[in-house]
């Protein structure tokens, strides 16, 4: 599909997410200016407090925004997933900028222009007001211009805790291995940078007094101020919008998904359905880690697809064990407990770590196990995704179990494994069972034949009070009891993944040729 | 305390993190009295103007202005009593010359009709064209031109004290010339009292009802300036013979 085609197709979509992306970082720009010039004032004033303050905004402004992300999410009332997260973060990010400007700028006026507006008689208030911050304003606006560029940037990572604007584009692009998607993602953010770049330069014009004025600057000045208020109504607005949309509908219910194909498209399947029932539905997909475990113990979450297999020893920290009656029961009977979630009926297809070798190699080496593929590792790279690296029952069990030793082992996004893979760049990789372009591109699955990895049966987690409250969602979950096959699984990701449809019309035939 | 004295100096110290800048100064400003104090760069010439309008506070002794110690005047009304006129003017670069003359008055809650007028008066009265001038900022102005504005801005509210530092000093000599005669004009028509700080014995010697030669945080002598082209004190005889050379090369 041509670029141009894909933004035909897509162009509301990708809208949708420019203004979110847009009111994310206008909000956060204005809660950093609103807290950021105050206090650049305050330390103007109190010189002892400078060193610390701007040592902290320092501080922050040097924690990866992922990492920063992450130590907000667990936190009451600034964290959980979401907007509210990803303005916490954008603001952080945002003060040390706006500070520092602000301290530099009123610290930078005229010694002799201060002590004559003193020397008039101006109360100290009335110096800062109409002396020292009309003064700063060129460098305070460049702080803010410094600050909205970044923000534009960091709001990108925005989108791995809910919070969607541009960034849902990226991480999907990088997922899906789309190039139009991360195009259309990453190109929108550069021309937002650069558009609030180019706007706040002309308003910081406005603020140099050194220069000369003449008639054409005040025509710029009309236009700017003319630009400013449209910005300000159109954020106004979809503000107002994006408040309205969220209320209304009685029956709500918030469906959430990991950061992986399958996952937003099993939380597509519920959502749809439960539209089709008069609910409405609030879709928090494509969140990163542990993030929909957290969010849906915080009530901010009532539903989101998971795997046996992980609920069993990422979250409960179990060793991991072959039996997938065993580890259905014991999930469903600890989560009760512990969490007061439930575990719908299994879907009736597993979603295990496959690894996968390319076609050719297993023929010509005749390699059907991980077993028969352990004299091949020490010559062997392997590909391994930043999950499968870290969890419980990944590398470093599966390693032991199978006594293996590569050549070399890179960790790197799951969604590139595939690619590298069959491009040669390595040999051996640990895909999912259900990846669509397994079959497409010539991958072989080696069989666990020392039954290492625990049973991944596909299921839908579900708060116990959502259940009550929507009795809809126990019909939905009834129906889609076994409703599944690993094949059909299969064929619905490569739709996506490798066909580039549309998640939500993937779903919508799908539902509609099963009559849900 | 004298009906005729609006400043006193009584035996006023001033230091600051331990420097002695002004030591012992003692000193009145008659009413409608233009009183120039001369000296050269850090000897506490405008130290002394900063202690009038109570920019700076006496370590010791008391400066009065109108009978009151300064410290018993809340700053900001003794400052809108005093017009205060610093090299270049001082002015805001981000107000129009219109504003900037116009402050004092509106921090004061003057009716707007009432600035406008009072703006257009002064500015004709430092001869300044106000239908020119009035909308313009700082930046478009002549050096010479926006000293003309800080005089009409420190004149504004009608103060009956001007403290002048330097005000003339960054002009070139004809335009210092021609503002020195208007001013001695000006101070002479609307009855004002002026205290001036320079380091330009010829500025003093046309300006003065009376010079104060200071030195070292200390006042040498205070005459008239015919006592002080008469006076033998080695100082003022230094400051005369500059004089002369310049004199001679002309």
């Amino acid at each position: 599909m041509s670029f141009w085609r894909f933004l035909q197709l897509n162009w509301s979509e990708l809208l949708s997410l420019v203004q979110q992306h847009v009111v994310l970082v206008f909000i956060a720009i204005l809660i950093a200016v609103v807290i950021g010039v105050p206090t650049g004032v305050l330390l103007t004033r109190y010189r002892s407090l400078r060193g610390p303050v701007l040592g902290i905004a320092n501080v922050m402004q040097t924690i990866p925004s992922l990492a920063l992300f992450g130590f907000l999410i667990p936190l009451p009332f600034i964290g959980g997933i979401g907007t509210r997260t990803a303005l916490v973060a954008l603001v952080l990010y945002s003060l040390l900028p706006i500070i520092r400007n602000t301290v530099t700028g009123i610290l930078g006026v005229d010694p002799n222009v201060r002590e004559a507006a003193v020397a008039m008689g101006m109360t100290s208030s009335q110096v800062l007001r109409q002396v020292e911050l009309p003064l700063a304003m060129g460098v305070i606006v460049t702080g803010i211009r410094v600050a909205t560029v970044i923000a534009v940037g960091v709001t990108t990572i925005a989108a791995a805790v809910g919070a969607g604007g541009l960034g849902v584009y990226i991480f999907r692009g990088l997922r899906q291995y789309d190039n139009n998607l991360l195009l259309a993602g990453a190109l929108s953010a550069a021309l937002l940078a650069l558009a609030a770049d180019f706007f706040l330069g002309l308003l910081q014009l406005q603020f140099s007094f050194e220069a000369k004025r003449s008639v054409a600057r005040s025509a710029t000045r009309k236009l700017v101020l003319a630009v400013g208020v449209l910005i300000l109504v159109i954020g106004g607005f979809a503000l107002w919008r994006g408040g309205a949309s969220k209320t209304g509908g009685e029956a709500h219910v918030s469906v959430g998904s990991k950061d992986f194909t399958e996952s937003a498209l099993l939380a597509e399947i519920v959502a749809q359905m439960l539209e089709a029932r008069g609910v409405s539905v609030e879709r928090r997909f494509e969140l990163g880690g542990n993030l929909p475990h957290e969010a849906m113990v915080a009530g901010t979450l009532d539903l989101y697809p998971e795997y046996t297999g992980t609920c069993y020893t990422a979250i409960l920290h179990h060793t991991p064990i072959s039996d997938s009656r065993a580890v259905y029961e014991q999930v469903k009977q600890e989560y009760a407990a512990k969490f007061n979630v439930a575990v719908s009926q299994p879907l009736g297809f597993e979603n295990t770590f496959a690894m996968l070798v390319r076609g050719d190699d297993a023929r010509r080496l005749s390699l059907k196990t991980i077993s028969d593929a352990a004299s091949q590792a020490p010559r062997w790279r392997a590909g391994f995704g930043q999950d499968f690296m870290s969890r419980a029952d990944g590398y470093p069990g599966f390693s032991k179990a199978y006594g293996l030793k590569f050549a070399e082992v890179r960790e790197m996004d799951l969604s590139l494994t595939y690619i590298a893979l069959s491009s040669k760049q390595v040999d051996l990789v640990a895909g999912n069972s259900t990846e669509g372009r397994i079959a497409t591109l010539d991958l072989f699955q080696l069989a666990d034949d020392r039954h290492y990895f625990p049973p991944y049966e596909a299921v839908y987690l579900v708060r116990q009070d959502s259940l009550t409250r929507v009795p809809a969602l126990q019909e939905v979950l009834a129906k889609l009891a076994n409703g599944i096959s690993t094949d059909e699984m299969r064929r619905l990701n490569y739709e996506i993944d490798g066909n580039k449809r549309d998640p939500k019309e993937v779903v919508k035939e799908w539902i509609a040729k099963r009559g849900l | 305390m004298s009906d005729v004295a609006l400043v006193e100096f009584d035996n006023v110290s001033f230091s600051l993190s331990g420097t002695n800048i002004i030591t012992e100064l003692n000193l009145i400003v008659e009413r409608a009295e233009t009183l120039v104090l001369l000296g050269e760069s850090g000897c506490g010439k405008t130290t002394t103007l900063k202690l009038v309008n109570r920019l700076f506070e006496p370590s010791a002794g008391e400066v009065r202005v109108e009978g009151k110690t300064t410290t018993d005047w809340d700053p900001i009304a003794l400052r809108r009593r005093i017009g205060y006129v610093i090299q270049e003017g001082g002015l805001f670069p981000h107000f129009s010359i219109a504003r900037n003359v116009g402050l004092v008055p509106a921090l004061a809650g003057w009716e707007q009709q009432r600035i406008d007028e009072r703006v257009r008066e002064l500015l004709s009265l430092v001869g300044l064209d106000p239908d020119r001038f009035a909308e313009r900022y700082p930046r478009e102005l002549s050096g010479g031109q926006r000293q003309r504005v800080g005089v009409a801005r420190a004149l504004a509210a009608d103060p009956p004290l001007l403290l002048l530092d330097e005000p003339f000093g960054a002009l070139d000599p004809l335009t210092r010339a021609s503002l020195q005669r208007e001013f001695a004009d000006l101070t002479t028509r609307l009855g004002k009292t002026a205290i001036l700080v320079t380091h330009d014995v010829r500025e003093a010697l046309i300006l003065a009802r009376r010079i104060g030669l200071m030195h070292k945080g200390r006042l040498l002598l205070l005459e008239t300036p015919e006592q002080f082209l008469a006076s033998d004190h080695p100082q003022v005889r230094a400051y005369l013979e500059t004089l002369e050379l310049k004199g001679g090369d002309q």
